[in-house]
């Protein structure tokens, strides 16, 4: 991430067309961190002979990356679910699903569905799910337990020790702790960005409590370990591995709701190792992989039977952070309609700017 | 032979042309191309200049952009401030072997990337960082000291990460001048500071402008520094470029506040060397 | 009166290195005074001394009776011509000769009226405007002195200004600066390696060895009077023998060469005991060249040789003459011609007397 990035994705754009050459049984896969461990690639390349290069990234530079190649460089991707309808309709980037080489019987059922409606554009299915979690409230307990929502991210108690990301899930996070729900919103840009102006002065309001708006798991991590902050918004498995060092600390679903999240599989438009990609996607939702997965990365996946093999105490921390009502609470995030994240933006950049 | 000197020539050129088509003026191209465009709906797009409306219409962005600016400027003048000591002292005071030991620790910060550089001034600076703890270990300081995430850090990761880019071309240019020229200041009965001020300076001239410009471009255009260090007010235009760029998929906003940054960051560094009386050429010519 | 400028018993170590060791001396005003010796023989140590860029370990600098230890380089009233000139490359003609007047707090007419001046004496009225790398080698050097000048020091101190020269121009600056010196009626002292320098320009020199000095003169002194065997060597050309003392009279003594040659000769400073071993040196022009071994009958030293080398050179055009023993002789032709047609290997008599030699202990 240097300033001339720029410069490297025309690059990319313009040596994008070399790029054929790599060995079709070469998978070359576009993911999150702890998603693709070094153990489970060893047992993917013993089995089918295929090799895996890993790139890691996030949701944004996944999309960029492959919009900067019309959808080639990589043969399999895995953006969350909500991030894939918009984009293909505007930049084409993905290719259909075949369903018929994925075996559906070891997804759990309802995710599977929810996910191939959400990702469908036309008649093709784009996605198909694999690893989900939410955000929430990573707490520390002992000092900061009066925070039950993102809205008491704003309370004196905990002035100056609170940080959050200054992206989407916290625009949406506080519409919902605020009483508003910005997801049946989406279809009406208007009443959307009423919701959003209203979520900006909160934010501005809510500036000087923060004490940095974090931008990397690790950066939050340290800042909670240290016990500079003490109250944040961030992903659950953030919340549990901090637990593990500290029993103060913990993952917390705020009072209006964790935001769940289904990060997926998606084909990109040049993929060139199809049959690598398909392989992978069977071999990766087998229980006994999918809970080295989780073990990995700290999330559940979609695969059915998995959470046999999942350890006690990620289980324990699982149903301590989600009693069974917090779980029914989870607001799972419907596909983006494009044109949201200009509005988005423009609130982003002026709360950044507050002073 | 004509033949094969033509060839020899064309060969010869080809990594600049290539260099300069494929890394520069092709990418530069599609950037403007891409500033023109606007979408006026899924998947279509229109010429117009609405991105640069955007820019101009938008309060936040210019200011973000003078903001940067001015930061950087100022970056710029503390490098100059703090570097043109540490030259003079490695170009005329120390010999032979501290020298070359001097000039090595100016580099030895450039040996780990930025953001290991970074990250050292996070864990120097933060609440329960370096520093704090030595303030309270001292009893300078009741409690902890946040000296993160705030202008001044930013300034100095700034300034830090040009130290080098400002060192050298003044280490050069004090390097050519004659002692015999600073001795025969003194000798007609200049002060250290007439001597500096006539002498010294007016002649290391091209080194501190085209240190200063390379320092200016790299603070405009850093991403890491300002973000890490800068923290919630940080507000650094490149900020601005990748989240059009990445977090919105707006490229062509993006685009356009490239285009800005590049025309605006020239304009500056044109007028400063108009009103100090260099040139380009004196300056990268010497 | 007081000189203007006397050193007392100037003395500079540098770690283990002594560069000068108790040198005295004093300038009278308004004269040239030189210090000629070897490169490393520590006159530039002196003359930064005198300048105030190093200070002496031991003794006294003073300048119009004034002691300078303690006075900051740019609080002497002396300056100094660097050996490359030194000017300021980022200023015109005016500006570097305006620098000193400048720091003096001068108003701007009178530094321009000063600088008009200056040029004017130096014969280059005018060149205010150009820059150092516009002038030629004798310009840059009439405004570095210029620059000096202006500035009315009671001593302008040169270090070896003509050395960057080519030959033809550093003769022509010769005179020049004698006349510039007695132009501007100043106390030069001109530091230098190159011996025809420090002789047609000076009015005292001081020749210099390993941090002392070993005589002060004038040119004629140093040359026809060396009172040591260095400056004998060093100032101007010389024959040059060692021998052993065979028989003293007074100042006059006879010596055998190894290789067996008499040579009477004359001490100059010390005088020499029998036996001791000695050196002697005979300037080339001090031998006459005969056909006729009766036209050399008056001096006590007379040789039979042959022509071994012709060294043409114009008006001072010298043969090298190999006797029956010994080393070859270098002669002096007379200019009037009568020997144009010398050949080699023609056979010649040379003589000279032994008051034109001069005698120093070996080793000395």
């Amino acid at each position: 991430m240097t300033h001339n990035w720029m410069i490297g994705a025309a690059v990319a754009v313009s040596l994008g067309g070399l790029a054929g050459g790599v060995s079709a049984d070469t998978l070359r896969l576009l993911t999150w961190g702890g998603y693709a461990p070094d153990d489970v690639i060893e047992m993917f390349e013993e089995e089918t002979g295929h090799t895996v290069e890993v790139t890691l990234s996030n949701n944004e530079e996944m999309i960029a990356k492959l919009r900067a190649t019309g959808g080639g460089g990589f043969d399999l991707a895995q953006p969350s679910q909500d991030r894939i309808a918009g984009p293909q309709a505007e930049f084409g980037i993905y290719k259909p699903i075949d369903l018929s080489r994925i075996d559906a019987s070891q997804f759990i059922e309802s995710m599977l569905t929810a996910t191939k409606l959400n990702t469908t554009v036309g008649d093709e299915v784009y996605g198909v799910p694999h690893v989900w979690g939410t955000s929430g409230l990573v707490l520390d307990t002992a000092k900061a337990g009066m925070v039950t929502d993102y809205t008491d991210l704003c309370g004196d108690e905990v002035a100056g020790k609170v940080s959050y990301r200054l992206k989407r899930p916290t625009l949406i996070g506080f519409a919902f702790a605020m009483g508003m729900d910005p997801f049946a919103a989406y279809g009406d840009p208007v009443a959307y960005e009423n919701i959003m102006n209203q979520v900006e002065t909160a934010l501005i309001d809510c500036k000087p409590n923060v004490k940095t708006y974090w931008g990397g798991g690790d950066e939050l991590m340290g800042l909670v370990r240290s016990g500079e902050v003490v109250a944040a918004m961030a992903w659950d498995t953030g919340g549990w591995k901090l637990n593990a060092d500290n029993p103060d600390v913990t993952f917390v679903a705020p009072e209006s709701g964790a935001l769940g999240w289904i990060d997926t599989f998606v084909l990109p438009a040049k993929g060139k190792a199809d049959d690598a990609a398909y392989d992978w996607i069977n071999f990766v939702m087998r229980p006994e992989v999918s809970a080295k997965i989780t073990e990995a990365s700290g999330n559940f996946t979609a695969s059915l039977g998995a959470d046999e093999f999942a350890s006690d105490a990620l289980k324990a921390r699982f149903q301590n952070s989600f009693p069974p009502e917090a779980i029914d609470n989870i607001k799972w995030y419907p596909p983006v309609p494009a044109g949201l994240e200009a509005i988005e933006g423009g609130v982003l950049d002026r709360i950044k700017a507050a002073n | 032979m004509a033949q094969g000197t033509k060839l020899g020539f064309y060969l010869l050129l080809t990594p600049l042309v290539l260099w300069l088509g494929l890394l520069i003026i092709i990418p530069h191209i599609d950037m403007a191309l891409l500033s023109l465009r606007e979408r006026v709906g899924v998947g279509e797009y229109a010429t117009s200049l609405a991105n640069y409306r955007g820019f101009f219409g938008e309060p936040i962005y210019m200011w973000t952009f003078l903001r940067t600016a001015m930061m950087s400027m100022l970056a710029t003048v503390v490098t100059l401030i703090i570097a043109f000591p540490v030259s003079y002292y490695i170009a005329k005071i120390a010999k032979g072997r501290v020298q070359s030991v001097l000039f090595l620790l100016c580099l030895v910060p450039f040996w780990v990337s930025e953001l290991v550089r970074t990250f050292g001034w996070m864990i120097l600076l933060r609440e329960t960082g370096l520093f704090s703890s030595l303030l309270q270990w001292t009893g300078l300081a009741d409690g902890p000291v946040e000296m993160l995430y705030n202008d001044v850090a930013m300034m100095v990761g700034l300034v830090y990460t040009s130290m080098l880019f400002m060192v050298v071309p003044l280490v050069t240019m004090l390097e050519s001048l004659d002692d015999a020229v600073i001795e025969a200041g003194y000798d007609l009965g200049g002060s250290g500071a007439s001597v500096l001020r006539e002498i010294v300076i007016p002649h290391a001239m091209p080194g501190i402008v085209s240190g200063s410009i390379v320092v200016f471009m790299l603070s405009l255009g850093n991403y890491l520094t300002p973000t890490m260090l800068g923290g919630k007010d940080s507000l650094w235009f490149t900020e601005l470029i990748y989240s059009q760029f990445i977090v919105r998929f707006n490229w062509e906003l993006g685009a356009a506040f490239g285009f800005m940054l590049l025309i605006l960051s020239s304009l500056i560094v044109w007028v400063t060397l108009r009103l100090t009386g260099q040139t380009l050429e004196k300056t990268m010519g010497s | 009166m007081t000189p203007d400028l006397e050193c007392q018993g100037l003395t500079k170590q540098f770690d283990e290195t002594t560069a000068v060791r108790g040198v005295s001396f004093s300038v009278a005003p308004g004269s040239f005074f030189s210090i000629l010796g070897p490169s490393g023989c520590g006159k530039t140590t002196i003359m930064r001394m005198i300048a105030g860029f190093l200070e002496p370990t031991d003794g006294d600098i003073r300048i119009k009776g004034k002691s300078m230890l303690n006075v900051a380089p740019n609080k002497r009233p002396v300056n100094m011509v660097f050996q490359h000139l030194a000017l300021f490359p980022m200023m015109n003609v005016a500006d570097n000769i305006g620098y000193g007047l400048r720091r003096k707090g001068l108003g701007k007419s009178e530094i321009a009226r000063k600088v008009g001046e200056v040029l004017d004496r130096i014969g280059l009225p005018g060149i205010e405007t150009r820059k150092p790398d516009e002038l030629s080698g004798g310009q840059k050097q009439r405004v570095a002195i210029a620059r000096c000048m202006v500035l009315e020091p009671d001593v302008l101190l040169l270090d070896e200004p003509l050395g960057a020269l080519d030959l033809k121009l550093r003769e022509r600056m010769k005179i020049e600066l004698k006349s510039l010196q007695a132009e501007f009626d100043t106390t030069f002292v001109y530091i230098t390696h190159d011996q025809s320098e420090a002789l047609v320009m000076s009015d005292q020199i001081a020749v210099m060895n390993a941090g002392q000095f070993e005589q002060v003169g004038s040119a004629r002194d140093l040359y026809y009077r060396p009172k040591t065997a260095f400056v004998a060597g060093f100032v101007g050309d010389s024959n040059r023998w060692r021998g052993t003392v065979e028989r003293v009279d007074g100042n006059r003594i006879a010596l055998r060469t190894a290789d067996g040659m008499l040579i009477a000769g004359a001490t100059q400073g010390a005088p020499l005991a029998t036996g001791s071993a000695a050196e002697i040196f005979l300037r080339p022009e001090a031998v006459r060249v005969a056909q006729d071994a009766a036209d050399l009958a008056h001096f006590d030293n007379r040789l039979r040789g042959e022509v071994s080398s012709l060294l043409f050179n114009g008006a001072a055009s010298r043969i090298l003459v190999r006797g029956e023993s010994g080393p070859e002789i270098e002669v002096t032709l007379p200019q009037s011609g009568e020997f144009a047609n010398l050949t080699k290997g023609a056979p010649v008599h040379i003589g000279w007397s032994g008051d034109q030699t001069a005698c120093f202990a070996a080793g000395s």
